[in-house]
């Protein structure tokens, strides 16, 4: 049954344990789970995680500003089966040809239970969410041309991520589970870097993250450096051959953590006042 | 089943519902909350919370209605100790202890009495704080359906711990906007039309099947434009002087704006405590770089949505003196009415409280011989909101709605 699967992370993907419990809870309950947080956080990969640890096909539907729900039930190409009438092709009469799947009817139709990833939702418009109420609660949706109803057979595992660009209809959030990804501590963050480095030198380490955490703690910067920022400095530090002494001293390789020109100025800044990476 | 703190959340200003909290009761009947307080706090959070802005809230309305289980006498870090590791205990099948009924508060008590007498470890028992056994007290033993858990996996100050360091304050929707929420708000700002300029990328049907008719049936497909939004913005933005401190909220806002690239049309100005003859382009509000404030009005239709941000804060002759500025026909206040009247969807943005009758104290150095400061003369005249989240997006709200 699937109520009795758990997802505990993944070799390759360390969660806090109120994200494990989230996870669980919205397999357990069926709905979809829906995660915010700040980019680079993991959201998308959280997905790819819990597919990986339980086993099961991931299909993903990214969201773009022009996505209209339709697009993920199936697409039904009139124009196409006009041209077909017209200059002949294919049997016109067969409708079923011109109905082509969307990514949700592919999780519904799937044999076996798959995960779905609903990526970045709030890209679409603002009406998307609830066009899709029904679909995300009874799992069924008709097509008129072919006179099908596709059921899901099994309920996908449905995790669906925002970026909080637009805010989401109460309808739309009271069928979700909502889980907040917070910024990972430096206990979490630590496990998180010893998944992907996993022989690191411990005073590297340490003395990078605690820039990071002490450039992350600085007003002022506009677009925080994120956990995945963090994970390419440190590959940048040790190929580098940087020393730990070196990192809180000179910064080097800030342009992995800091995007914009504004920002490279304001650790400049830090720079020459000692605030932030360059205090202590 | 805690029906009361349903009804604190509702009171708090979170919007559970009956849903919610039937989704939740399923939730613990399947035994969600892992049989530990913590698991019951996610669990609580995951259900009924679905913004992050609102996860304080909750913390808040968590602490007050569950403080009571919080409030536990301190274990000493020893006692855990023995717990994690029990030493050859065998549990007590078979000889669950018919402990009398005791109420939370005398189980309490005898927990601090206990942690008075404990000295050295026990396992399997009826007395002790210990493992298996069946006292009231520590784990994996029989008497604890109403005694104390110590120790083992989520005990009660995990919970109470995350809910009560409220990590989540920061989120919380009266915080004034960050560069990201900012965003967010503007998008709301936008009214759809099909009537604008764009390519013709979409399939219009009916239009088709006029054409192909026309066509003799043969057939003849016709596009026609996407609808796009049709707002137009004039932001007019108050730069320098007592604006100073607010530099990095007007900075966000600006990038926001800035950002937002579904506005038709957007003309951003700037002016110097006070709107007159000239508006500047520039944030420097440098001589020369500027407009006629006459021709914006007559370039930019009434159409325009209008935002003015500024801390309504100046001496009060720049704002009322006919003669300040010299040659000028108007005062400050008339040009302010003037692009009022000229905008009917207008909004006045404020970074500041008022208050502060920096001409009380004589800051501006003209005495005290007005009635009113500026704030309150521009209050009064303007929609004013101050800049937080809930209040943007009112304000936005407004700009759309009214005239």
């Amino acid at each position: 049954m699937q109520t009795n699967l758990t997802f505990e992370g993944s070799q390759d993907y360390v969660a806090g344990a109120d994200l494990m419990s989230a996870v669980n809870i919205s397999m357990a309950l069926q709905k979809p789970l829906l995660i915010k947080g700040e980019p680079g956080t993991g959201k998308t990969k959280l997905a790819e995680s819990i597919a990986a640890a339980l086993g099961k096909q991931l299909i993903i539907w990214s969201i773009k500003s022009t996505t209209k729900a339709q697009d993920g039930l199936y697409f039904y190409d009139v124009v196409q089966r006009l041209y077909d009438s017209q200059f002949g092709g294919s049997d016109v009469k067969d409708v079923e040809q011109y109905v082509k799947l969307g990514k949700l009817g592919e999780a519904f139709s799937a044999e076996e239970q798959v995960v779905l990833l609903i990526d970045e939702i709030d890209k679409a418009d603002l009406e998307f969410p609830n066009d899709l109420l029904w679909e995300l609660d009874k799992m069924e949706f008709y097509i008129p041309q072919t006179k099908q109803t596709v059921k899901a057979k099994t309920r996908p595992i449905i995790i669906i991520t925002s970026n909080a660009e637009k805010e989401l209809p109460d309808a739309f959030l009271r069928r979700c589970i909502f889980h907040y990804i917070s910024f990972p501590d430096k206990d979490l963050m630590r496990k998180i870097i010893k998944v992907h480095y996993p022989v690191l030198e411990m005073d590297l380490l340490e003395s990078a993250m605690n820039a990071f955490y002490a450039l992350r703690e600085q007003r002022g910067l506009q677009k925080k450096p994120s956990t995945s920022e963090l994970i390419d400095w440190i590959r940048a530090l040790q190929i580098g051959g940087i020393s730990a002494e070196e990192i809180c001293k000179t910064m080097p390789f800030a342009g992995v953590l800091l995007k914009k020109s504004e920002d490279m100025a304001e650790l400049e800044k830090m720079k020459q006042t000692g605030r932030g990476p360059f205090a202590g | 089943m805690f029906l009361d703190f349903f009804y604190l959340l509702r009171e708090k200003g979170l919007d559970v519902t009956p849903t919610d909290w039937l989704t939740l009761t399923e939730a613990l009947d399947k035994g969600l909350a892992g049989n530990s307080f913590t698991g019951f706090y996610r669990l609580c959070r995951a259900v009924l919370v679905k913004s992050e802005s609102l996860y304080d809230k909750f913390d808040q309305a968590f602490l007050e209605h569950f403080k009571g289980i919080a409030e536990m006498p301190e274990i000493p870090p020893e006692f855990y100790q023995w717990l994690a590791n029990p030493r050859g205990s065998e549990s007590m099948d078979g000889q669950k202890h018919q402990s009398p009924y005791r109420t939370a508060e005398q189980i309490e008590q005898m927990l601090r009495e206990r942690i008075g007498e404990q000295t050295c470890q026990h396992n399997g028992g009826t007395y002790w704080v210990g493992t298996g056994g069946s006292s009231n007290f520590g784990n994996s033993g029989a008497g604890q359906e109403d005694g104390i858990r110590v120790g083992g996996q989520g005990h009660y100050h995990a919970a109470m711990r995350v809910a009560g360091e409220r990590r989540f304050r920061d989120f919380s929707e009266d915080q004034v906007l960050g560069l990201r929420q900012y965003q967010m708000a503007f998008r709301r700002l936008r009214q759809f039309s099909g009537e604008t300029n764009a390519a013709k990328t979409e399939l219009d049907l009916d239009a088709t099947i006029q054409a192909t008719s026309d066509n003799a049936g043969k057939l003849k497909i016709e596009y026609k434009r996407p609808r796009q939004n049709t707002v137009k913005l004039l932001l007019l933005i108050d730069s320098g002087g007592s604006m100073d401190e607010y530099m990095a909220v007007v900075t966000a806002l600006f990038q926001a704006v800035r950002k937002s690239n579904h506005f038709q049309d957007l003309k951003i100005y700037y002016f110097h405590n006070c709107i007159h003859d000239r508006l500047y382009t520039d944030p420097t509000c440098t001589p020369g770089k500027w407009v006629e404030s006459e021709s914006v009005l007559h370039q930019l239709d009434g159409n325009y949505k209008m935002i003015i941000l500024g801390d309504a804060e100046m001496a009060p002759y720049e704002l009322l003196n006919y003669r300040y500025y010299g040659q000028n026909r108007m005062c400050g206040l008339d040009w302010f009415q003037l692009f009022q009247k000229h905008y009917p969807h207008n909004v006045w943005l404020n970074p500041s409280t008022g208050g502060r009758s920096l001409w009380h104290d004589d800051y501006w150095g003209v005495g005290s011989h007005y009635d009113l400061s500026t704030y309150d003369i521009l209050n009064d005249k303007f929609d004013m909101y101050l800049l937080t989240v809930a209040n943007l997006e009112k304000a936005l709200k407004k700009l759309l709605v009214n005239r």
